[in-house]
């Protein structure tokens, strides 16, 4: 039975809705995401349809993040480029875009853009498959939704995002270092030395496990949105956008978080 | 003999009641089909019975095993022994014909390749498909698509199949043919089958035994012709699609 609230009192209640929504959608994305590691803990994994997952989400991402990636590169090179060779400090333009790269850029902006390409797709996906009652006739046939469409994605993108990542790093130092060369005229050899000089290997390994960590996160935020697709067509294209929005501002809020961890 | 009985079952979605005190027995070996007005609970009927919903109170019992008190693990194996054929079929769209009927068998037995190549064949063939396997649900009609649902409902030899709405929005012929199917899968499989339909003429020439629901209970079972002599206004009303009566519109 629902009670009516007093005129004055309303907006507390929505507070309070609104604070049971968010806690019981963290909920069902640390529900989701046991669930998701207990099959990968026992090994319950399965492989061919989490090739074509990395296939899908991951390898078909690659020109997107390079391109990304490589602009990205050369902007924050010209940039520092330019105000470098100005204080003649020429000899940090590398390290300075390697760094940024390497422990920034590189992995959040990949997970950026293949949460707009890998997170939609998932959600839509997903979404699809609810509104047209293939989620429940894969539960009725006694198989684990999870198991059979969660966890292939969740294994491809801990894998795949490390490796976009890779990528993207170096395609960003390797724009940075012609733009520093042809624009600013540093030497490459300066760069290269640069490079070596202020960055250090484990920047691009942690780097790296942000970039695991963003994959997990795109696909949990994908598939809990999907999967809770409510209301056909009009559900789907919500779960979409809320799939991708959510996915975004959570990276930003774990990659701040990651950054006070692991770089301290 | 009781194969399923619900028995006394409350189920709300929300604030909506949508069975109340519900009782139904599911005899063996026989068609029980369901009747009711849209939205009266019928698929939801179904859902009870394999698990899909939970009662809020009242009991599943499929097999003298109570299916509100098992355990999920526990729930999704029995699963596995009733067959689901949907209303729309919920074909998987990215698999063909064949991988459709094959998933269950892939996935919850220990066959190999060439054993289920074989089932599914033989499956789909049971339904009238043949040479279709290698096609996606997209490119099948209707009356295709419904006979995969059944062909991946009834692959691994249920004991309990339970039809959603099988022969809505088909022609004649089409609906003339799933009735047939339905009644000939249950004789080749020697079990149970539960159908939703809205279709009088269907269930007059498949049914056994005939449930109608009303506002949430089951308020008329029996044979097709006991429903049919039935003395039960709403019951005399839905059966002649009449706007006068007791049903209110």
């Amino acid at each position: 039975m629902s009670t009516r609230v007093p005129a004055p009192l309303r907006p507390l209640e929505e507070i309070g809705r609104g604070a049971t929504s968010v806690l019981e959608y963290a909920g069902g994305l640390a529900i989701l995401t046991a669930e998701s590691a207990g099959f990968i803990a026992r090994l319950r994994v399965r492989l061919k349809e989490t090739m074509a997952q990395a296939y899908f989400l991951g390898f078909q991402s690659t020109v997107i993040v390079l391109l990304t990636s490589l602009f990205t590169g050369m902007v924050v090179s010209y940039e520092s480029a330019q105000n470098a060779v100005s204080y003649g400090v020429s000899n940090l333009v590398g390290g300075a875009v390697a760094f940024t790269t390497a422990r920034e850029l590189g992995p959040m902006l990949s997970a950026v853009v293949v949460a707009g390409r890998a997170g939609a797709a998932i959600a839509a996906e997903l979404g699809s498959m609810v509104v047209t009652e293939q989620i429940e006739a894969l539960e009725a046939l006694g198989l684990s939704p999870i198991r059979m469409l969660v966890v292939p994605r969740l294994v491809a993108m801990i894998v795949m995002m490390p490796i976009l990542t890779i990528l993207a790093d170096v395609i960003a130092i390797v724009g940075g270092g012609y733009l520093a060369h042809t624009l600013a005229g540093i030497p490459y050899d300066t760069f290269v030395e640069s490079i070596r000089t202020y960055s250090d290997f484990s920047d691009f390994w942690k780097g790296l496990i942000k970039a695991g960590l963003f994959g997990a996160l795109i696909v949990i935020v994908g598939c809990y949105q999907g999967l809770s697709t409510r209301g056909g067509a009009a559900g789907v294209g919500r779960s979409t956008t809320g799939a991708v929005v959510l996915a975004i501002i959570l990276i930003f809020v774990t990659n701040f978080m990651m950054s006070l961890i692991l770089f301290r | 003999m009781n194969f399923a009985r619900i028995e006394n079952v409350t189920l709300r979605f929300g604030e909506k009641l949508v069975l109340q005190h519900c009782t139904l027995d599911v005899q063996a070996r026989a068609i029980t089909c369901l009747i009711g007005l849209s939205g009266a609970g019928k698929s939801t009927i179904l859902r009870l019975l394999n698990g899909l919903r939970t009662p809020e109170s009242g009991r599943v019992i499929v097999k003298s095993t109570d299916l509100a008190h098992l355990k999920e693990r526990d729930l999704v194996a029995f699963r596995q022994k009733i067959g689901f054929s949907f209303q729309f079929a919920a074909l998987f769209d990215s698999l063909t014909v064949f991988d459709n009927v094959a998933l269950p068998l892939r996935e919850t037995t220990t066959m190999t390749e060439p054993e289920i190549r074989k089932v599914v064949e033989a499956t789909l063939e049971s339904v009238g498909l043949e040479n279709v396997g290698e096609r996606m649900p997209s490119e099948l009609s209707g009356g295709m698509l419904k006979r995969v649902g059944f062909a991946r409902a009834v692959v691994n030899n249920p004991e309990l199949v339970l039809y959603d709405e099988p022969t809505t929005g088909l022609d004649p012929i089409i609906t003339h043919v799933l009735t047939d199917t339905i009644k000939r899968l249950r004789r080749q499989l020697n079990g149970t089958a539960v159908v939703v339909s809205h279709d009088l003429d269907s269930i007059y020439a498949m049914a056994d035994y005939v449930a109608m629901l009303f506002e949430g209970a089951i308020i008329e079972y029996g044979t097709v012709d006991e429903i049919r002599r039935s003395a039960n206004p709403i019951v005399q009303q839905f059966l002649q699609g009449s706007e006068v009566g007791p049903i209110p519109l």
